[in-house]
Protein backbone atom coordinates (compact mmCIF):
# COMPACT_ATOMS: atom_id res chain seq x y z
CA UNK A 1 0.00 0.00 0.00
CA UNK A 2 1.86 2.88 -1.21
CA UNK A 3 0.73 5.77 -2.38
CA UNK A 4 0.81 5.30 -6.51
CA UNK A 5 0.63 8.73 -9.00
CA UNK A 6 -3.11 9.19 -8.49
CA UNK A 7 -3.68 8.25 -12.75
CA UNK A 8 -4.56 4.70 -12.20
CA UNK A 9 -7.97 5.58 -14.19
CA UNK A 10 -6.87 7.62 -16.29
CA UNK A 11 -4.15 5.95 -17.53
CA UNK A 12 -6.43 2.18 -17.78
CA UNK A 13 -8.60 4.53 -19.67
CA UNK A 14 -5.44 5.63 -21.87
CA UNK A 15 -4.46 1.85 -22.34
CA UNK A 16 -8.11 1.16 -23.57
CA UNK A 17 -8.08 -1.65 -21.00
CA UNK A 18 -11.51 -3.65 -21.39
CA UNK A 19 -13.66 -3.00 -18.59
CA UNK A 20 -14.50 -5.80 -16.32
CA UNK A 21 -17.98 -6.58 -15.87
CA UNK A 22 -19.01 -5.72 -12.56
CA UNK A 23 -22.41 -6.42 -10.91
CA UNK A 24 -22.96 -4.35 -7.13
CA UNK A 25 -24.74 -7.20 -5.05
CA UNK A 26 -25.00 -4.82 -1.86
CA UNK A 27 -26.35 -0.80 -3.20
CA UNK A 28 -27.79 1.25 -0.56
CA UNK A 29 -30.91 3.36 -1.29
CA UNK A 30 -32.86 5.36 1.24
CA UNK A 31 -35.75 7.84 1.22
CA UNK A 32 -35.30 11.89 1.74
CA UNK A 33 -37.76 11.77 4.29
CA UNK A 34 -40.67 9.70 5.49
CA UNK A 35 -42.63 11.82 2.84
CA UNK A 36 -41.36 10.18 0.03
CA UNK A 37 -44.14 7.03 1.47
CA UNK A 38 -47.06 9.24 1.55
CA UNK A 39 -47.96 8.89 -2.22
CA UNK A 40 -48.01 4.90 -1.59
CA UNK A 41 -49.61 4.59 1.78
CA UNK A 42 -53.68 5.09 2.50
CA UNK A 43 -54.56 7.51 4.09
CA UNK A 44 -55.24 5.68 6.98
CA UNK A 45 -51.68 4.49 7.46
CA UNK A 46 -50.43 8.17 6.18
CA UNK A 47 -52.11 9.23 9.03
CA UNK A 48 -51.04 6.83 11.38
CA UNK A 49 -47.32 7.63 10.36
CA UNK A 50 -48.09 11.23 11.42
CA UNK A 51 -49.33 10.32 14.80
CA UNK A 52 -47.12 7.32 15.82
CA UNK A 53 -44.32 7.03 13.24
CA UNK A 54 -42.54 4.32 12.84
CA UNK A 55 -41.85 1.96 16.04
CA UNK A 56 -39.96 -1.25 16.34
CA UNK A 57 -40.02 -3.60 19.23
CA UNK A 58 -36.29 -1.89 20.69
CA UNK A 59 -37.61 0.58 22.81
CA UNK A 60 -37.81 4.77 22.72
CA UNK A 61 -35.74 3.86 19.09
CA UNK A 62 -36.32 6.00 15.97
CA UNK A 63 -32.53 5.28 14.93
CA UNK A 64 -29.92 2.95 14.99
CA UNK A 65 -29.05 1.98 18.55
CA UNK A 66 -25.15 2.47 17.82
CA UNK A 67 -23.79 5.10 16.05
CA UNK A 68 -22.41 4.40 12.81
CA UNK A 69 -19.06 5.75 12.43
CA UNK A 70 -20.31 8.51 10.56
CA UNK A 71 -23.13 10.80 9.64
CA UNK A 72 -26.49 8.58 7.77
CA UNK A 73 -23.83 5.51 8.02
CA UNK A 74 -22.11 6.91 4.47
CA UNK A 75 -18.92 8.35 3.35
CA UNK A 76 -18.80 11.65 4.01
CA UNK A 77 -18.98 12.75 -0.20
CA UNK A 78 -21.54 11.07 -0.60
CA UNK A 79 -24.37 13.82 0.67
CA UNK A 80 -26.03 14.39 -2.88
CA UNK A 81 -25.76 18.23 -3.72
CA UNK A 82 -29.23 18.90 -4.16
CA UNK A 83 -30.14 17.64 -0.48
CA UNK A 84 -31.15 14.89 1.11
CA UNK A 85 -29.30 12.08 2.41
CA UNK A 86 -26.87 9.92 0.95
CA UNK A 87 -28.12 7.41 -1.59
CA UNK A 88 -31.70 9.24 -2.29
CA UNK A 89 -30.83 10.64 -5.08
CA UNK A 90 -30.74 8.72 -8.58
CA UNK A 91 -28.78 10.92 -10.73
CA UNK A 92 -26.25 11.60 -7.79
CA UNK A 93 -25.73 7.62 -7.14
CA UNK A 94 -25.47 7.09 -11.25
CA UNK A 95 -22.80 9.56 -11.17
CA UNK A 96 -21.05 8.28 -8.01
CA UNK A 97 -21.53 4.51 -8.51
CA UNK A 98 -22.61 2.82 -11.65
CA UNK A 99 -21.18 5.41 -14.17
CA UNK A 100 -18.04 5.59 -12.23
CA UNK A 101 -17.44 2.32 -11.73
CA UNK A 102 -18.85 1.11 -15.30
CA UNK A 103 -21.28 -1.15 -13.00
CA UNK A 104 -24.16 -3.49 -14.82
CA UNK A 105 -26.47 -4.11 -12.37
CA UNK A 106 -26.61 -3.04 -8.54
CA UNK A 107 -28.94 -4.89 -6.47
CA UNK A 108 -30.61 -2.40 -4.13
CA UNK A 109 -31.16 -2.87 -0.35
CA UNK A 110 -33.06 -1.05 1.64
CA UNK A 111 -32.38 -0.50 5.24
CA UNK A 112 -34.70 1.85 7.10
CA UNK A 113 -37.12 2.01 8.67
CA UNK A 114 -37.61 -1.95 8.32
CA UNK A 115 -41.24 -2.79 7.07
CA UNK A 116 -40.60 -6.69 8.97
CA UNK A 117 -39.57 -4.81 12.39
CA UNK A 118 -43.00 -2.92 12.83
CA UNK A 119 -45.04 -3.34 16.45
CA UNK A 120 -48.25 -2.58 14.62
CA UNK A 121 -48.15 -5.46 11.94
CA UNK A 122 -50.78 -3.76 9.57
CA UNK A 123 -48.97 -0.71 9.52
CA UNK A 124 -45.91 -3.04 8.55
CA UNK A 125 -47.74 -4.56 5.64
CA UNK A 126 -48.70 -1.30 4.43
CA UNK A 127 -45.07 -0.02 5.00
CA UNK A 128 -43.49 -2.94 2.86
CA UNK A 129 -46.19 -2.44 0.27
CA UNK A 130 -45.54 1.08 -0.01
CA UNK A 131 -41.69 0.48 0.11
CA UNK A 132 -41.58 -1.48 -2.84
CA UNK A 133 -44.11 0.36 -4.62
CA UNK A 134 -41.22 3.49 -4.10
CA UNK A 135 -39.01 1.09 -4.81
CA UNK A 136 -40.15 0.82 -8.12
CA UNK A 137 -41.60 3.84 -9.31
CA UNK A 138 -38.03 6.09 -7.78
CA UNK A 139 -35.86 3.41 -9.13
CA UNK A 140 -36.18 0.53 -11.07
CA UNK A 141 -38.62 1.83 -13.46
CA UNK A 142 -36.11 4.86 -14.03
CA UNK A 143 -32.84 2.78 -14.01
CA UNK A 144 -32.83 -0.54 -15.18
CA UNK A 145 -29.37 -1.20 -13.77
CA UNK A 146 -30.84 -1.02 -10.48
CA UNK A 147 -32.74 -4.31 -9.31
CA UNK A 148 -34.27 -4.33 -5.79
CA UNK A 149 -35.72 -7.29 -3.53
CA UNK A 150 -39.07 -7.42 -2.25
CA UNK A 151 -39.34 -5.95 1.04
CA UNK A 152 -41.53 -8.50 3.18
CA UNK A 153 -43.28 -7.93 6.62
CA UNK A 154 -41.55 -11.30 7.31
CA UNK A 155 -43.25 -11.82 10.76
CA UNK A 156 -46.44 -12.00 9.35
CA UNK A 157 -46.31 -14.89 6.89
CA UNK A 158 -49.26 -14.30 5.31
CA UNK A 159 -48.68 -10.71 4.20
CA UNK A 160 -44.93 -11.99 3.23
CA UNK A 161 -46.34 -14.56 0.52
CA UNK A 162 -49.00 -12.21 -0.38
CA UNK A 163 -46.23 -9.41 -1.09
CA UNK A 164 -43.83 -11.75 -3.33
CA UNK A 165 -47.20 -13.05 -5.11
CA UNK A 166 -48.42 -9.24 -5.58
CA UNK A 167 -45.24 -8.50 -7.48
CA UNK A 168 -45.09 -11.55 -9.86
CA UNK A 169 -44.79 -9.74 -12.82
CA UNK A 170 -42.16 -7.86 -11.96
CA UNK A 171 -39.52 -10.25 -10.92
CA UNK A 172 -36.80 -11.54 -13.11
CA UNK A 173 -38.66 -13.35 -15.69
CA UNK A 174 -41.18 -10.54 -15.29
CA UNK A 175 -40.65 -7.06 -15.65
CA UNK A 176 -37.17 -7.12 -13.75
CA UNK A 177 -37.45 -4.85 -11.00
CA UNK A 178 -36.94 -7.24 -8.42
CA UNK A 179 -34.29 -9.87 -8.27
CA UNK A 180 -34.98 -11.26 -4.47
CA UNK A 181 -36.53 -11.38 -1.39
CA UNK A 182 -35.22 -9.86 1.46
CA UNK A 183 -36.24 -10.15 5.18
CA UNK A 184 -34.46 -8.90 8.07
CA UNK A 185 -31.78 -10.53 10.35
CA UNK A 186 -32.74 -9.67 13.42
CA UNK A 187 -36.27 -11.51 13.83
CA UNK A 188 -38.55 -12.58 16.49
CA UNK A 189 -37.56 -15.98 15.95
CA UNK A 190 -34.57 -17.12 14.45
CA UNK A 191 -35.42 -17.44 10.40
CA UNK A 192 -35.13 -21.50 10.38
CA UNK A 193 -38.33 -21.83 11.85
CA UNK A 194 -41.11 -23.03 10.75
CA UNK A 195 -43.44 -19.71 10.63
CA UNK A 196 -41.11 -18.82 8.31
CA UNK A 197 -41.12 -21.49 5.97
CA UNK A 198 -43.73 -20.60 3.87
CA UNK A 199 -41.91 -17.34 2.79
CA UNK A 200 -39.77 -19.48 1.42
CA UNK A 201 -41.71 -21.43 -0.44
CA UNK A 202 -43.33 -18.59 -2.10
CA UNK A 203 -39.84 -17.21 -2.95
CA UNK A 204 -38.30 -20.08 -4.38
CA UNK A 205 -41.89 -20.75 -6.38
CA UNK A 206 -41.32 -16.81 -7.96
CA UNK A 207 -37.30 -18.09 -8.25
CA UNK A 208 -36.32 -15.13 -6.27
CA UNK A 209 -33.23 -15.95 -4.36
CA UNK A 210 -33.60 -15.03 -0.22
CA UNK A 211 -31.53 -12.01 0.23
CA UNK A 212 -30.24 -11.62 4.15
CA UNK A 213 -28.77 -8.07 4.59
CA UNK A 214 -28.22 -7.32 7.97
CA UNK A 215 -30.73 -5.27 9.56
CA UNK A 216 -33.81 -5.07 12.10
CA UNK A 217 -34.88 -4.45 15.60
CA UNK A 218 -35.84 -7.50 17.66
CA UNK A 219 -35.46 -6.20 21.44
CA UNK A 220 -33.23 -7.91 22.02
CA UNK A 221 -28.96 -7.31 22.17
CA UNK A 222 -27.30 -7.40 19.12
CA UNK A 223 -24.71 -9.78 20.11
CA UNK A 224 -25.86 -13.29 21.85
CA UNK A 225 -23.87 -12.57 24.70
CA UNK A 226 -25.51 -8.70 25.69
CA UNK A 227 -25.11 -5.57 24.89
CA UNK A 228 -21.78 -4.11 23.72
CA UNK A 229 -20.86 -0.85 24.46
CA UNK A 230 -19.21 0.55 21.22
CA UNK A 231 -20.17 0.99 17.38
CA UNK A 232 -17.17 -1.17 16.12
CA UNK A 233 -18.69 -4.27 18.68
CA UNK A 234 -21.85 -3.65 16.90
CA UNK A 235 -20.39 -3.35 13.42
CA UNK A 236 -18.24 -6.73 14.11
CA UNK A 237 -21.72 -8.56 15.33
CA UNK A 238 -22.82 -8.40 11.85
CA UNK A 239 -20.83 -11.75 10.88
CA UNK A 240 -21.61 -13.68 14.37
CA UNK A 241 -25.51 -12.83 14.04
CA UNK A 242 -25.04 -14.16 10.42
CA UNK A 243 -23.63 -17.16 11.54
CA UNK A 244 -26.67 -18.06 13.57
CA UNK A 245 -28.80 -17.25 10.92
CA UNK A 246 -27.03 -19.30 8.48
CA UNK A 247 -27.31 -22.48 10.79
CA UNK A 248 -30.42 -21.79 11.97
CA UNK A 249 -31.71 -22.21 8.31
CA UNK A 250 -29.71 -25.17 7.61
CA UNK A 251 -29.86 -27.14 11.12
CA UNK A 252 -34.04 -26.95 11.07
CA UNK A 253 -33.85 -28.14 7.51
CA UNK A 254 -35.40 -25.17 5.12
CA UNK A 255 -32.77 -25.85 2.70
CA UNK A 256 -33.64 -30.08 2.20
CA UNK A 257 -37.62 -28.88 2.82
CA UNK A 258 -37.14 -26.23 -0.15
CA UNK A 259 -34.69 -27.46 -2.72
CA UNK A 260 -35.13 -24.74 -5.25
CA UNK A 261 -34.22 -22.21 -2.30
CA UNK A 262 -31.29 -19.92 -2.82
CA UNK A 263 -30.04 -17.84 -0.04
CA UNK A 264 -27.42 -14.67 -0.12
CA UNK A 265 -25.74 -13.51 2.84
CA UNK A 266 -25.47 -10.09 2.57
CA UNK A 267 -22.56 -7.81 4.10
CA UNK A 268 -21.18 -10.17 6.60
CA UNK A 269 -18.01 -10.88 5.21
CA UNK A 270 -17.02 -14.34 4.72
CA UNK A 271 -13.61 -15.62 6.15
CA UNK A 272 -15.07 -17.05 8.89
CA UNK A 273 -17.18 -19.37 6.93
CA UNK A 274 -14.81 -22.26 6.36
CA UNK A 275 -14.40 -22.27 10.55
CA UNK A 276 -17.93 -22.43 10.64
CA UNK A 277 -18.84 -24.68 8.60
CA UNK A 278 -16.03 -26.93 9.96
CA UNK A 279 -17.64 -26.61 13.56
CA UNK A 280 -21.26 -27.08 11.86
CA UNK A 281 -20.20 -29.90 10.49
CA UNK A 282 -18.08 -31.64 13.73
CA UNK A 283 -21.30 -31.60 15.55
CA UNK A 284 -24.17 -32.77 12.87
CA UNK A 285 -21.97 -35.60 12.76
CA UNK A 286 -21.87 -36.26 16.46
CA UNK A 287 -25.65 -35.55 17.16
CA UNK A 288 -27.23 -37.26 14.30
CA UNK A 289 -29.95 -38.21 16.15
CA UNK A 290 -30.90 -34.70 17.52
CA UNK A 291 -31.06 -33.01 13.55
CA UNK A 292 -32.33 -36.69 11.72
CA UNK A 293 -34.24 -34.20 9.58
CA UNK A 294 -30.54 -32.80 8.18
CA UNK A 295 -29.51 -35.26 5.90
CA UNK A 296 -26.07 -33.70 4.47
CA UNK A 297 -23.07 -32.28 5.94
CA UNK A 298 -23.79 -28.60 6.60
CA UNK A 299 -20.57 -27.48 4.70
CA UNK A 300 -21.87 -29.33 1.52
CA UNK A 301 -25.12 -27.15 1.96
CA UNK A 302 -23.16 -23.83 2.68
CA UNK A 303 -20.94 -24.24 -0.77
CA UNK A 304 -24.20 -25.54 -2.85
CA UNK A 305 -27.18 -23.23 -1.02
CA UNK A 306 -25.45 -20.32 0.19
CA UNK A 307 -23.73 -17.02 -1.67
CA UNK A 308 -22.22 -13.93 0.06
CA UNK A 309 -21.31 -11.14 -1.16
CA UNK A 310 -17.84 -9.93 -0.83
CA UNK A 311 -18.08 -6.46 1.60
CA UNK A 312 -16.37 -5.88 4.04
CA UNK A 313 -13.89 -7.91 1.91
CA UNK A 314 -11.56 -9.58 4.37
CA UNK A 315 -8.00 -7.41 4.55
CA UNK A 316 -5.79 -10.55 5.93
CA UNK A 317 -1.84 -9.91 6.36
CA UNK A 318 -1.23 -12.15 4.28
CA UNK A 319 -3.15 -12.09 0.95
CA UNK A 320 -2.21 -16.05 0.10
CA UNK A 321 -4.70 -16.52 2.96
CA UNK A 322 -7.78 -14.87 1.49
CA UNK A 323 -6.91 -17.24 -1.39
CA UNK A 324 -7.16 -20.02 0.92
CA UNK A 325 -10.76 -19.24 2.05
CA UNK A 326 -11.69 -18.67 -0.93
CA UNK A 327 -10.43 -22.29 -2.48
CA UNK A 328 -12.22 -23.69 0.43
CA UNK A 329 -15.41 -22.42 -0.19
CA UNK A 330 -15.84 -22.00 -3.86
CA UNK A 331 -14.97 -19.61 -6.57
CA UNK A 332 -18.56 -19.41 -6.95
CA UNK A 333 -19.99 -18.59 -3.84
CA UNK A 334 -18.76 -14.95 -3.58
CA UNK A 335 -20.98 -12.07 -5.19
CA UNK A 336 -18.85 -8.43 -5.34
CA UNK A 337 -20.70 -5.57 -3.45
CA UNK A 338 -19.36 -1.87 -2.42
CA UNK A 339 -22.52 -1.13 0.11
CA UNK A 340 -22.17 2.58 -1.79
CA UNK A 341 -23.08 4.92 -0.12
CA UNK A 342 -22.29 3.44 3.09
CA UNK A 343 -18.59 4.56 4.95
CA UNK A 344 -16.96 1.00 4.63
CA UNK A 345 -17.60 0.48 1.16
CA UNK A 346 -15.27 -1.40 -1.12
CA UNK A 347 -13.88 0.22 -4.42
CA UNK A 348 -13.87 -2.76 -6.94
CA UNK A 349 -10.42 -1.96 -8.10
CA UNK A 350 -8.93 -2.24 -3.99
CA UNK A 351 -11.37 -4.14 -2.96
CA UNK A 352 -8.94 -7.74 -2.81
CA UNK A 353 -5.61 -7.43 -1.68
CA UNK A 354 -4.95 -10.94 -3.52
CA UNK A 355 -4.19 -11.84 -6.98
CA UNK A 356 -7.02 -13.37 -8.78
CA UNK A 357 -7.29 -14.86 -12.45
CA UNK A 358 -9.53 -13.04 -15.37
CA UNK A 359 -11.26 -16.51 -14.61
CA UNK A 360 -11.59 -15.63 -11.17
CA UNK A 361 -12.02 -11.72 -11.44
CA UNK A 362 -15.33 -12.47 -14.08
CA UNK A 363 -16.71 -15.21 -12.06
CA UNK A 364 -16.58 -12.71 -8.49
CA UNK A 365 -17.23 -9.56 -10.42
CA UNK A 366 -20.34 -10.42 -12.30
CA UNK A 367 -21.13 -14.22 -13.24
CA UNK A 368 -21.66 -15.64 -10.14
CA UNK A 369 -24.29 -13.10 -9.51
CA UNK A 370 -25.48 -13.50 -12.76
CA UNK A 371 -25.94 -17.07 -12.41
CA UNK A 372 -27.97 -16.51 -8.67
CA UNK A 373 -29.95 -13.77 -10.46
CA UNK A 374 -30.68 -14.53 -13.89
CA UNK A 375 -28.84 -11.52 -14.61
CA UNK A 376 -27.20 -11.09 -18.02
CA UNK B 1 11.40 18.23 -9.83
CA UNK B 2 10.06 21.89 -10.80
CA UNK B 3 8.37 24.30 -8.53
CA UNK B 4 4.93 25.03 -9.35
CA UNK B 5 2.64 28.27 -8.28
CA UNK B 6 -0.52 26.89 -7.79
CA UNK B 7 -2.41 29.78 -5.97
CA UNK B 8 -2.25 33.10 -4.32
CA UNK B 9 -1.56 32.86 -1.04
CA UNK B 10 -4.57 34.78 0.29
CA UNK B 11 -6.97 32.51 -1.28
CA UNK B 12 -6.34 29.94 1.16
CA UNK B 13 -7.04 31.64 4.44
CA UNK B 14 -5.88 29.66 7.50
CA UNK B 15 -8.39 26.57 8.30
CA UNK B 16 -9.19 26.21 4.72
CA UNK B 17 -7.67 24.02 1.46
CA UNK B 18 -7.87 24.02 -1.97
CA UNK B 19 -7.93 21.16 -4.64
CA UNK B 20 -5.67 21.82 -7.32
CA UNK B 21 -4.01 19.86 -10.64
CA UNK B 22 -0.28 19.28 -11.03
CA UNK B 23 1.23 17.31 -13.54
CA UNK B 24 -2.18 15.23 -13.65
CA UNK B 25 -2.27 15.16 -9.90
CA UNK B 26 -5.07 16.06 -7.74
CA UNK B 27 -3.18 18.20 -4.27
CA UNK B 28 -4.75 19.34 -1.21
CA UNK B 29 -3.06 22.19 -0.38
CA UNK B 30 -4.12 23.05 3.05
CA UNK B 31 -3.75 26.26 5.26
CA UNK B 32 -3.23 24.79 9.08
CA UNK B 33 -2.69 28.58 11.12
CA UNK B 34 -0.98 29.69 8.68
CA UNK B 35 1.49 26.50 7.66
CA UNK B 36 0.91 25.15 4.53
CA UNK B 37 0.97 21.05 3.69
CA UNK B 38 0.43 19.65 0.44
CA UNK B 39 -1.03 16.34 0.09
CA UNK B 40 -1.91 13.59 -2.96
CA UNK B 41 -5.57 13.69 -3.32
CA UNK B 42 -5.69 9.98 -3.35
CA UNK B 43 -6.07 7.40 -0.38
CA UNK B 44 -3.49 5.02 -0.62
CA UNK B 45 -5.89 2.64 1.51
CA UNK B 46 -8.54 2.24 -1.53
CA UNK B 47 -8.54 5.67 -3.49
CA UNK B 48 -11.32 7.95 -1.97
CA UNK B 49 -10.86 11.43 -2.14
CA UNK B 50 -9.01 12.07 0.66
CA UNK B 51 -8.35 15.61 0.76
CA UNK B 52 -12.00 16.04 0.80
CA UNK B 53 -11.95 14.82 4.55
CA UNK B 54 -12.80 16.00 7.53
CA UNK B 55 -9.41 17.51 9.38
CA UNK B 56 -9.53 16.26 13.55
CA UNK B 57 -7.39 16.72 15.98
CA UNK B 58 -4.74 13.20 17.19
CA UNK B 59 -7.07 11.40 20.08
CA UNK B 60 -4.28 8.90 21.80
CA UNK B 61 -4.62 7.08 25.44
CA UNK B 62 -1.84 5.22 27.72
CA UNK B 63 -4.53 3.17 29.57
CA UNK B 64 -8.68 2.63 29.45
CA UNK B 65 -10.50 5.98 30.71
CA UNK B 66 -7.90 8.41 30.51
CA UNK B 67 -7.19 9.76 26.69
CA UNK B 68 -5.20 13.01 25.57
CA UNK B 69 -6.50 15.15 22.61
CA UNK B 70 -3.72 16.77 20.85
CA UNK B 71 -2.61 18.62 17.30
CA UNK B 72 -5.97 20.11 16.80
CA UNK B 73 -7.08 19.97 12.80
CA UNK B 74 -3.59 18.05 12.26
CA UNK B 75 -5.07 14.68 11.08
CA UNK B 76 -6.58 14.09 8.06
CA UNK B 77 -9.50 11.44 8.25
CA UNK B 78 -10.55 9.82 4.82
CA UNK B 79 -14.54 10.34 3.58
CA UNK B 80 -14.19 7.34 3.16
CA UNK B 81 -12.74 4.43 5.80
CA UNK B 82 -11.59 7.35 7.82
CA UNK B 83 -7.88 5.98 7.60
CA UNK B 84 -5.75 9.20 9.82
CA UNK B 85 -2.93 10.70 7.79
CA UNK B 86 -0.69 13.17 9.86
CA UNK B 87 -1.12 16.70 7.28
CA UNK B 88 2.80 17.14 8.14
CA UNK B 89 3.69 14.00 7.18
CA UNK B 90 1.41 11.84 5.01
CA UNK B 91 1.61 8.53 7.28
CA UNK B 92 -1.23 6.94 8.52
CA UNK B 93 -1.80 6.72 12.38
CA UNK B 94 -2.72 3.04 11.99
CA UNK B 95 -0.35 1.93 10.09
CA UNK B 96 2.72 4.92 9.40
CA UNK B 97 4.95 2.71 8.09
CA UNK B 98 3.40 1.25 5.13
CA UNK B 99 0.58 3.14 4.42
CA UNK B 100 1.43 6.79 3.54
CA UNK B 101 -0.02 9.46 0.83
CA UNK B 102 2.46 11.52 -0.86
CA UNK B 103 3.41 15.07 0.89
CA UNK B 104 4.70 17.53 -0.97
CA UNK B 105 6.97 20.37 -0.41
CA UNK B 106 4.76 23.27 -0.48
CA UNK B 107 6.68 27.10 0.37
CA UNK B 108 4.73 30.40 0.03
CA UNK B 109 6.83 33.26 -1.98
CA UNK B 110 6.55 36.67 -2.79
CA UNK B 111 5.94 37.17 -6.63
CA UNK B 112 8.70 39.53 -6.94
CA UNK B 113 10.93 36.14 -6.07
CA UNK B 114 9.07 34.51 -8.19
CA UNK B 115 9.15 36.79 -11.65
CA UNK B 116 12.96 36.10 -11.56
CA UNK B 117 11.94 32.30 -12.27
CA UNK B 118 12.49 29.52 -12.36
CA UNK B 119 8.98 28.01 -11.94
CA UNK B 120 6.52 26.25 -14.14
CA UNK B 121 2.50 26.46 -14.75
CA UNK B 122 3.75 29.38 -16.98
CA UNK B 123 -0.35 30.45 -17.18
CA UNK B 124 -0.49 31.86 -13.87
CA UNK B 125 -0.29 35.14 -13.87
CA UNK B 126 2.06 36.09 -11.10
CA UNK B 127 2.40 39.78 -10.22
CA UNK B 128 5.06 40.89 -7.82
CA UNK B 129 2.91 42.84 -5.41
CA UNK B 130 1.23 39.50 -4.03
CA UNK B 131 2.30 35.75 -2.09
CA UNK B 132 2.09 32.78 -3.95
CA UNK B 133 2.24 29.09 -2.75
CA UNK B 134 4.58 27.00 -4.90
CA UNK B 135 4.60 22.95 -4.65
CA UNK B 136 7.70 20.80 -5.77
CA UNK B 137 6.95 17.74 -7.89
Amino acid sequence: MTPDDGLVLADRAARGEARLKIIDCDVHHALRSAADLKPFLATRWQEHLDRYGFRVPTPFLSSPQYPKGAPALSRTDSWPPNGGPPGSDLAFLREQLLDRWGISFGLLHFLFPGAMDQRNQSFGNALARALNEWQVEHWTRHERRLKAGIILPGEDADAAVAEIEHWAGHTTAGGGDFVQVALATHTIELLGRRRYWRIYEAAAAAGLPLCLHTMGYNGRAVTPAGWPSFYVEEHHEVAISQQTVVASLILEGVLERIPDLKVVIVEAGFAWVPGFAWRLDHYWSRFRDELEHVTRPPSETIRERFWFTSQPADEPEKPEQLRQTMDWMGWDRLLFATDYPHWDMDNPEHAFRMPMSDEEKRMVFAGNAERVYGLS
Amino acid sequence: MARHVVAKAEEIPPGSRKLVTVRGREIGIFNHEGEFFALLNRCPHQGGALCKGTLVGLVTSDAPGTYDYSRPGEMLKCPWHGWEFDLRTGQSYCDPKSTWVRAYEVTVEPGEVLAKGPFVAETFPVSIEENYIVVEL
